[in-house]
């Protein structure tokens, strides 16, 4: 064997927030020009880890090579300093900046001037060279998603890194716009530049990937080159157990109907019709900016409609808030429960109770401790929440606990219709699972399920029926024997042509 | 978890954290009673306390307003409004005098009318509460003056001067009136539904909303409280037996003060009636004992403003910010 000074090195990494163990002594290399896929599951650490690698979160124990030579990354400038570059999902550029500003800002001139004329043609130049031909004078407000996602990787190139991180960012690119980018991914690999892919889209990583890493759970469970693995192996690396354990079977009989959307039409989605019966989970998969949470907001009464018609139980129902949303019957498990779903520094307890308040208060509104201790206590039992108080704030808990306390909030309405925004995004694999079996009996005691989700697997394995949504309207409805990876990413595909 | 059990030591810095005003306001009185003789007679203590009521009854409702992540700096000029108000509503000198109870209920309803408006904008026309109350405190001053035409109105109504001016057992009116709104404002918080979500709305607002509470309608209450709070303030203000608009100039500054001081967090979610009520106590204690000393009104300023910075220091940093 060859022996070749890696790009990269990183060995033993061990990382732990709050006592939870984020990184458990990870191993991960580079090689120079390669592009090396970084796959695993919310929560798998693989984000924590390449956080280190940009200096944005400091290492507990470990060390990191950078072309042989031991380094310490302490901030994500120094970072910088190495050739780092991380692409993020979440796009951080000025909105009302131009594009040639966004690209070069921590550069803009000299004496505290700006150099225009400079910047706008080197920018041009940049943006050409990736491929790109786009007007660098455009505001990045003005520009589409995917625009931005190019302009946020012009941005890390042209501070000349030799290692790139990429953390999903096909997810809100389209089909012919994932080409030019996986394009121009191949030419920057030929130049030289390692390339650190981190994606969940199996197909994209077989077709793009030199190599690849998995993890689970804090720590490496496989990798090498990409032509070892194949998608059954990666997945079941990823997860811990066969894909078929992962989703617990449930035998249930679908029922009446309970919710029907009727030509719902909105800011970002239009003519959206479906049902929604007793006893069913219906999928709503679509990638980000599809629209697919507006609709679930527009159902709960968060965001207003424009046109159509909401009917629970054969009534028609027109919900202009979460208030009236509730009281129709319906509850919503948002996307984001850091922002959305909790009050992270008020106790479990309060949190569990909050939409329900009267369950445990009398009618001058004075809580009733001794109710409210008891009755969150039984759904904390129920819904196994590993905590040692309630009365401690929520915040104490892991992302998984979390979302078991936005569920549990939801269990005290007693609503008849949920709606499930990404219920396992960040979440370790036992509470997935934990979380599956819950949706599982809610279903079998009658209730229905609205669940969005952008994992494929997710989706195939827990729902009876899947909408597939794409720039606000629904391509299709594929039944349980007619749901595939390939004929859902058909759909979504077929409407970009 | 394990991990998140705390150590006897740590609870101990939390608990002490936590009541950290009440900490500092008793070893003030211990130093205040060495300073001066005169400090711990019980004329100066009901002196002090006569003089912090309105104050007291003020800073509670600002704390709701805190609590739920606003601001409310009308409430001084709200004080003066219902000062003059009520004040010309009971005037014997003209017209035949409004009876009482009707003139304190016109009064508090005009300033709940006010405190509605306010909320109305802040929390279903989404404006900043700063420049909502920065407005109406301009307004509130105006109308003050306008009903006044600039000049004092005598109070000859003979129970408003016994409330002012007389005691109960020892303790003035105003006094009991402020502890007993301290002790509602305190059991609210800790005991209802409408002190709990107040406080979860000023910790994250999206999550209270999206759990189908009605947070605009709470948000708009919280300004509605202040108001009444306003008119009980203005009209105990008008002690010296007048109705004037120029009363509770900077009122909102002390009341805002006090909340700090007692540990309140300006971005909302944080504070407690009892350490508000502290914040209070410090601030009057401070000119008190300045005062005794015969410490020029000037440096006085100056030395409060630098008990409210190291007030804030010794809480430590805001975890939000």
């Amino acid at each position: 064997m060859v022996t070749e000074v890696c790009r990269l090195t990183m060995r033993g990494i061990k990382k732990s927030f709050a006592g939870v163990k984020a990184l458990r002594g990870v191993d991960f290399s580079l090689r120079p020009g390669e592009i090396h896929a970084l796959v695993g599951e919310n929560g798998a650490g693989k984000s924590t880890l390449m956080k280190i690698l940009s200096g944005a979160y400091s290492l507990d124990s470990g060390e990191i090579t950078i072309d042989g030579q031991p380094v310490t990354i302490s901030s994500p400038r120094a970072g910088k300093e190495l050739g780092i570059g991380t692409v993020y999902q979440e796009i951080e550029l000025v909105d009302d900046l131009t594009i040639a500003e966004n690209i070069y800002l921590d550069r803009l001139g000299q004496y505290g001037l700006v150099h225009w004329r400079k910047i706008f043609s080197e920018a041009e130049k940049f943006m050409r060279g990736l491929g790109f031909d786009i007007d660098v004078r455009q505001r990045v407000m003005d520009v589409s998603v995917a625009y931005k996602q190019v302009v946020e990787i012009a941005k890390v190139l042209s501070a000349q890194a030799k290692i790139l991180i990429l953390d999903e960012p096909t997810a809100v690119l389209t089909p012919r716009e994932t080409d030019k980018l996986f394009a121009t991914m191949r030419s920057l690999r030929d130049t030289g530049v390692s390339i650190v892919y981190i994606s969940h889209r199996m197909d994209e990583v077989f077709a793009v990937a030199d190599s690849i890493t998995t993890m689970r759970d804090g720590e490496v469970t496989g990798g090498g080159p990409i032509g070892d693995f194949n998608v059954d192996r990666v997945v079941e690396l990823m997860i811990g157990r066969k894909l078929s354990t992962m989703y617990p079977a449930r035998n249930v009989t679908r029922g009446s109907e309970m919710l029907r959307v009727e030509n719902l039409s909105g800011d970002v989605f239009r003519n959206v019709s479906f049902s929604l019966h007793k006893g069913e989970i219906l999928g709503l998969f679509g990638l980000v900016g599809s629209g697919r949470t507006e609709i679930a907001r527009a159902i709960f009464g968060e965001d207003g409609h424009s046109a159509g018609r909401l009917f629970v139980d054969g009534r028609e129902i027109n919900p202009c808030s979460p208030y009236q949303g509730l009281k129709a019957g319906i509850s919503l498990v948002p996307e984001n429960r850091k922002e959305q779903g909790l009050v992270l520094d008020m106790p479990i307890k309060h949190n569990m109770t909050m939409s329900n308040i009267t369950s445990v208060s009398d009618r001058l509104g004075v809580v009733n401790r001794k109710r409210e201790n008891a009755l969150a206590q039984s759904l904390a039992d129920k819904l196994t929440v590993k905590t040692d108080n309630i009365d401690n704030p929520v915040d104490s808990l892991s992302g998984g606990n979390q979302q078991k306390v936005v569920f549990a909030k939801w269990l005290n309405t007693g609503s008849r219709i949920v709606i499930l925004d990404e219920p396992t995004r960040g979440v370790d694999v036992g509470a997935k699972v934990e979380i599956y079996n819950l949706m599982n009996q809610l279903v079998a005691d009658g209730v229905a399920i609205l669940m969005i989700s952008s994992e494929l697997n997710e989706i195939l394995g827990m729902c009876d029926r899947t909408l597939v949504i794409d720039k606000g309207a629904i391509k299709g409805e594929l039944t349980r024997t007619e749901m595939s990876e390939a004929g859902i990413m058909r759909l979504v595909v077929g409407g970009q042509a | 978890m394990s991990e998140h059990t705390k150590t006897g030591t740590q609870n101990a810095v939390d608990v002490l954290r936590k009541f950290l005003p009440v900490a500092v306001f008793a070893i003030l009185v211990i130093i205040s009673s060495f300073l001066s003789q005169n400090f711990l007679t019980s004329p100066n203590i009901f002196n002090l306390l006569r003089q912090n009521s309105a104050t007291t009854i003020v800073s509670l409702g600002m704390l709701m307003v805190i609590l739920t992540g606003g601001i409310d700096l009308s409430v001084g000029s709200l004080a003066a409004f219902s000062s003059v108000l009520f004040a010309t509503l009971i005037d014997t000198r003209g017209n035949d005098p409004v009876p009482l109870g009707l003139a304190l209920a016109f009064t508090l309803a005009c300033s709940l009318a006010f405190g509605a408006l306010t909320g109305y904008l802040v929390a279903f026309q989404r404006m900043a509460p700063f420049v909502v109350t920065l407005a109406s405190m301009t307004a509130a001053r105006g109308v003050a003056y306008m009903i006044s035409h600039a000049k004092t109105i005598p109070i000859a109504n003979e129970l408003v001067n016994i409330f002012n001016k007389r005691s109960f057992q020892g303790v003035p009116y105003s006094v009991l009136l402020a502890l007993i709104i301290f002790v509602l404002v305190a059991l609210l918080l800790k005991y209802t539904c409408y002190g709990r979500f107040i406080q979860a709305i000023g910790s994250n607002e999206t999550a209270v909303r999206l759990s189908g509470i009605r947070t605009s309608y709470y948000t708009m209450s919280v300004y509605m409280v202040s108001a009444v709070m306003c008119t009980f303030g203005g009209i105990i203000e008008s002690r010296t037996g007048v109705g004037d608009a120029r009363v509770c100039q900077g009122l909102e500054l002390d009341a805002i003060a006090a909340c700090v001081i007692g540990g309140a967090s300006l971005s909302g979610g944080k504070g407690a009636a009892v350490n508000t009520l502290m914040g209070v106590l410090i601030l009057g204690l401070i000119g008190n004992i300045m005062a005794l000393m015969k410490v020029a009104p000037y440096p006085q300023q100056v030395i409060k403003g630098l008990i409210i910075i190291a007030a804030v220091l010794l809480q430590g940093r805001d975890k939000k910010r």
